[in-house]
């Protein structure tokens, strides 16, 4: 009864999200794209909340529905392409590369799942997901990926002020 | 109550919250008068007519600005998880941070000495 | 021929409208609390409300599918009344902001519909239900008809965790605090759309300002918020109540230094978060028009504006929640009142914790409004200058004290008392002296006690 019920909520957040993401490829306005993809971060986070995974469901809507959305907003305006710039030659062999490699990242997924062969689910303790039980994990197991997080946020903020600095 | 069970709240109110937006919307549209004409619907420019494209490029600063953001906001969710427990990690927990912090107030202090901050 | 004298009540009509402003939002709380043991997660309520109902109908609803449909019906209904809360507080708050803005401008404000003008906002209402909806010509006509609901959602999103007492709270999420700034992330989206497809300069550069804004004070407002949730070692909204006192020297804000500083520094970056005076650039309407809501009118710009009046409700709501100890009611420790459940006595401590955070968010929210007429807007450089060069860094050094106070206070408990003791007795002295201040210009001014004549 149960699992039904959770396979009912899967696909209520799972068919739209599949529908936003092909939203993103085939909108012809870029801030349409945009859009499209805060609609894709919503229904993935809520897959993540049935996933029980709590800090992640929320930091999915605050990190990427809220900054990096903000970030993309602000380059589109930045930009402001215009149609004609849309139909660039580049833009077309740009077009059969995200093909090559989305069909790539498929082969990849499906093999991998064709070779986990039979899963066997484990119930998971009642804190799995917690904010608290995903900072145990992170400053203790996870502690050298963390430390290497802060560097790469370092370089993004200096690589940010060396693109603009020509500018400011 | 199950995790799961305690989204319920949230679903709702995000449901409700549509609806009642879009019927009360829907009410004004039906109560609302609908005369549409060329000069309502130009946007506004003080009376006069609008001059040039809307929509003209934007200074780099904003950007800049964002990606702070983006970088400032990704470092707050490193540290959620760690403030809820800094008890339980004691000292070592303080060292990790610390590093972590450190390096970040680096990067704002990079981007102070550059001029990224100063708005003309 | 006479002075001119502007229409006037009588002092008791005026005390009679304060009575009824005040209960009108807050007979939606108790509401609230009146079907919260219809949510009770044991089911009981439902159980009971449904056995009640096939007798009624005459049909058995005792099945798990009723049962599902039962706790659904109630939780849309506390939604409801959530949702409600908001929307009529920010209807009087609108009323509320221009009754003192009229005060403190020597002028009257709205007086005419009903007692004190008090019926303004329902006016407001019915009027913006009665205006066209305008689509400026070459706007992004979907873009700009879904903008209001980004800020609509984002904001009524907020009240799943917001605690109103003791058990009043829809959802006590353990991602708690960090899932208000999860979605108050929605209405930044919400600004940038809908300033880019309104096709109109001023809203593109409204939208901008405020998005660029939002974002700048979003980094210092979530550094100060860390020093409660250091204090109380978790997220939950109440679990951060229940980590505090009911006595002024018991709130987080009094027991440690850096939490007096870092509650400023979390009001500051909140009023910018809310595009309130002093950081109303956004708005500015001497140089931008209305910004990013230039373009909108009728009810989708009363979309906006509602949401923007909760947001008072919110910011107040949650500073009490982290700095001012919440619904804690003084003698009558949480756990206490936990002990009384099932009895009639219940109920009363709950009313009484209801009403304890009431006041404390209110008092909060007409600090909010007061400052609106009292300073002058700031201009954009200051406006980033302060936040990432002065509450940003002033952020960073609370959360490191705080953490070594942490420290501390494990090896010398007493700290956090004295601490508590000495900066609540300070806060005392500084209102007192604050108060006498304001007596003393009013009697140099007037000469004479407060007058009320202009309500």
């Amino acid at each position: 009864m149960a699992d039904r019920a959770e396979l009912w909520i899967f696909l209520l957040f799972a068919i739209p999200l599949v529908i936003a993401a092909a939203g993103v490829v085939a909108a012809r306005n870029p801030v349409n794209a945009a859009m499209s993809l805060v609609a894709a971060f919503f229904f993935l986070a809520g897959i993540y909340v049935l996933l029980v995974a709590h800090l992640v469901a929320f930091l999915q809507i605050l990190v990427y529905a809220g900054a990096i959305m903000v970030v993309f907003l602000f380059v589109i305006m930045l930009l402001q392409l215009h149609d004609q710039d849309m139909q660039d030659a580049k833009l077309k062999a740009m077009q059969w590369g995200g093909i090559i490699g989305a069909s790539g990242v498929l082969t990849v997924v499906a093999l991998a799942i064709q070779q986990a062969g039979e899963i066997h689910w484990k119930a998971v303790p009642e804190s799995f997901g917690t904010v608290k039980a995903v900072g145990m994990l992170l400053f203790t197991q996870y502690l050298l990926p963390f430390e290497a997080t802060s560097l790469l946020l370092l370089v993004a903020i200096v690589g940010a002020v060396v693109v603009a600095k020509q500018r400011i | 109550m199950t995790p799961l069970e305690s989204y319920f709240p949230l679903a709702v109110v995000f449901a409700l919250a549509l609806v009642l937006g879009l019927a009360l919307v829907g009410l004004a549209a039906l109560l609302g008068p609908r005369r549409p004409s060329r000069v309502k619907e130009a946007p506004f420019e003080c009376g006069s007519d609008p001059v040039g494209d809307a929509r003209g490029r934007f200074g780099v600063k904003f950007y800049v600005i964002a990606l702070l953001f983006v970088v400032f906001d990704i470092e707050a969710v490193f540290i959620y998880p760690w403030a809820v427990q800094v008890r339980e990690l004691g000292w070592n927990g303080f060292a990790t941070m610390a590093v972590f912090a450190a390096t970040l107030v680096a990067g704002l202090a990079y981007v102070w000495k550059k001029g990224a901050l100063d708005w003309e | 021929m006479a002075p001119y004298q502007p229409k006037s009540d009588p002092k008791w009509l005026v005390a009679l409208t304060l009575a009824v402003a005040l209960t009108v939002p807050f007979l939606f709380p108790v509401l609230i609390l009146l079907s919260m043991p219809l949510a009770e997660p044991s089911g009981g309520g439902v159980t009971l409300a449904l056995r009640w109902l096939g007798n009624v109908l005459g049909t058995d609803l005792s099945g798990p599918v009723a049962h599902d449909v039962g706790t659904a019906v109630v939780l849309l209904l506390i939604a409801f009344l959530f949702i409600n809360f908001g929307a009529i507080f920010s209807g009087i708050c609108v009323w509320w902001e221009r009754r003192i803005a009229g005060r403190m401008q020597s002028r009257i404000g709205p007086n005419r519909q009903g007692l004190g003008g008090f019926l303004v906002w329902v006016a407001d209402a019915v009027k913006f239900l009665l205006k066209e909806d305008l689509v400026p010509a070459e706007a992004d006509s979907l873009l700009f008809r879904i903008a209001p609901y980004f800020v609509l959602t984002g904001f009524a999103l907020t009240f799943v965790v917001l605690p109103f007492g003791h058990s009043v709270v829809m959802a006590d999420l353990n991602v708690g605090v960090f899932y208000i700034t999860s979605v108050t992330a929605l209405v930044v989206v919400g600004i940038l759309i809908s300033g880019w497809s309104s096709n109109s300069k001023w809203a593109l550069f409204g939208g901008m300002r405020s998005a660029a804004q939002v974002v700048s004070y979003e980094i210092p407002a979530g550094l100060a918020v860390f020093v409660p949730v250091l204090m109380a070692g978790s997220l939950s909204m109440q679990d951060i109540i229940r980590a505090q006192g009911a006595a002024p020297w018991d709130w987080f804000i009094f027991r440690n230094p850096a939490a007096l500083v870092a509650f400023f520094v979390l009001f500051t970056s909140q009023l910018a978060e809310a595009n309130r005076t002093p950081f109303d650039l956004p708005e500015a309407e001497s140089e931008l028009v209305a910004g990013y809501l230039s373009e909108y009118s009728g009810f989708r710009f009363a979309l906006f504006f509602m949401s923007e009046f909760g947001n008072i409700w919110v910011m107040s709501a949650l500073a009490t929640t982290l700095f001012f100890g919440g619904w804690q009611v003084p003698g009558m420790p949480a756990a206490a009142i936990s002990a009384l459940k099932g009895t009639g006595a219940w109920w009363g401590w709950q009313l009484v914790s209801m009403a304890v955070f009431a006041v404390k968010t209110l008092l909060l929210a007409n600090v909010v409004i007061w400052l609106r007429w009292t300073l002058p807007r700031i201009r954009i450089d200051q406006m980033m200058t302060l936040s990432w060069k002065y509450l940003v860094p002033i952020g960073f050094v609370c959360l490191i004290f705080t953490l070594f106070w942490q420290l501390g206070v494990g090896a010398a408990p007493g700290l956090e008392l004295a601490s508590g003791v000495a900066l609540s007795v300070g806060a005392l002295f500084v209102v007192i002296a604050f108060f006498r201040r304001v007596f003393k210009n009013v009697t140099d001014v007037r000469g004479d006690a407060i007058d009320l004549s202009n309500w």
